[in-house]
């Protein structure tokens, strides 16, 4: 009996575990100043905290089952694929709108440049324009 | 390692395939196995030609050493931006750095972006189109030297080694 109580310890601990760096992550989305930034939240503590629900899932499961449940592992794969691909085209994406960036920043890339082809037209003074 | 053959155009996609759906159905009664294994026959041939070349696997002792070198940094990546958010006093100094690319094959280089992506506080934000640097936001950098040497040394070169050498 007690390795069962040990045990609903350590799935509850990676549930709130879990629970908590989900929240983090979002909570990043309203706290965090500029859109590169935000970028930041869901491509990581998010990540962590789905990574902590899925291991108490696969504890519970494979407990109350009697037998090992891993398809929990199916979801973490899909996670580590997709999450760096979506969060690398939103920052193509805004780099291509050429959303603002906190002032602070650093590094200035060609692609937040405004005579870099886009939809403005490249003025040249020496040109007329 | 398995040769690709006229009808087994990328093996290691099949197996991978084969293994997802045994998995995905939790069993391994023959009828799984048959049904599975057609799908991990034909989708493979309908999608090969979308495929760039996989590069050979050229050390998987390294490869797995790599896979949980990531897993760690994605643990320790997450406690930091996790802190950086909740820190009521953040200081963050977020900055865009021009990261000059060691690899070639483009498969090597989606790799190393999406280690990027997923761990020390960056994402990789933009690949030149002539494939030779990467453009990351970071989200708290000291120092633009010691970000390009982390990531050469942990990510890039250990790459370099598993693929092209």
């Amino acid at each position: 009996m007690n390795f069962y109580v040990f045990l609903e310890g350590v799935i509850s601990f990676f549930l709130i575990a879990g629970g908590t760096f989900a929240f983090i992550g979002s909570l990043g989305m309203t706290l965090l100043k500029d859109f590169y930034m935000r970028l930041h939240g869901p491509t990581k503590s998010t990540t962590l905290g789905i990574g902590c629900i899925l291991i108490g899932s696969i504890f519970y499961f494979s407990t109350t089952q009697g037998q090992p449940v891993i398809q929990e592992l199916l979801i973490t794969l899909f996670l580590f694929i997709t999450a760096p691909v979506s969060a690398h085209l939103l920052a193509k994406t805004g780099l291509h709108l050429k959303l603002e960036h906190v002032q602070k920043t650093r590094g200035k890339p060609v692609e937040l440049h405004d005579d870099e082809v886009g939809v403005k037209p490249v003025l040249h003074p020496d040109r007329g324009h | 390692m398995i040769k690709p053959r006229p009808w087994l155009p990328l093996p290691l996609l099949s197996i991978l395939l084969l293994v997802v759906w045994l998995m995905m159905a939790r069993s391994m009664a023959p009828g799984h196995i048959l049904l599975g294994g057609v799908l991990a026959l034909v989708i493979p041939l309908l999608t090969y030609r979308f495929w760039d070349a996989q590069p050979h696997v050229k050390n998987p002792g390294k490869l797995l050493h790599y896979v949980l070198r990531v897993l760690g940094d994605i643990i320790i990546a997450n406690l930091h931006v996790a802190w950086l958010i909740i820190n009521p006093r953040q200081r963050m100094q977020p900055a865009f750095v021009e990261y000059p690319l060691m690899l070639e094959e483009r498969f090597t280089i989606t790799i190393l972006a999406s280690t990027i992506s997923l761990t020390p506080g960056t994402v990789s934000a933009n690949v030149r189109l002539d494939g030779k640097s990467l453009l990351i936001h970071t989200l708290d950098m000291e120092d633009e030297e010691t970000l390009i040497t982390t990531i050469r040394e942990r990510y890039e070169r250990p790459l370099k080694e598993i693929y092209e050498c």
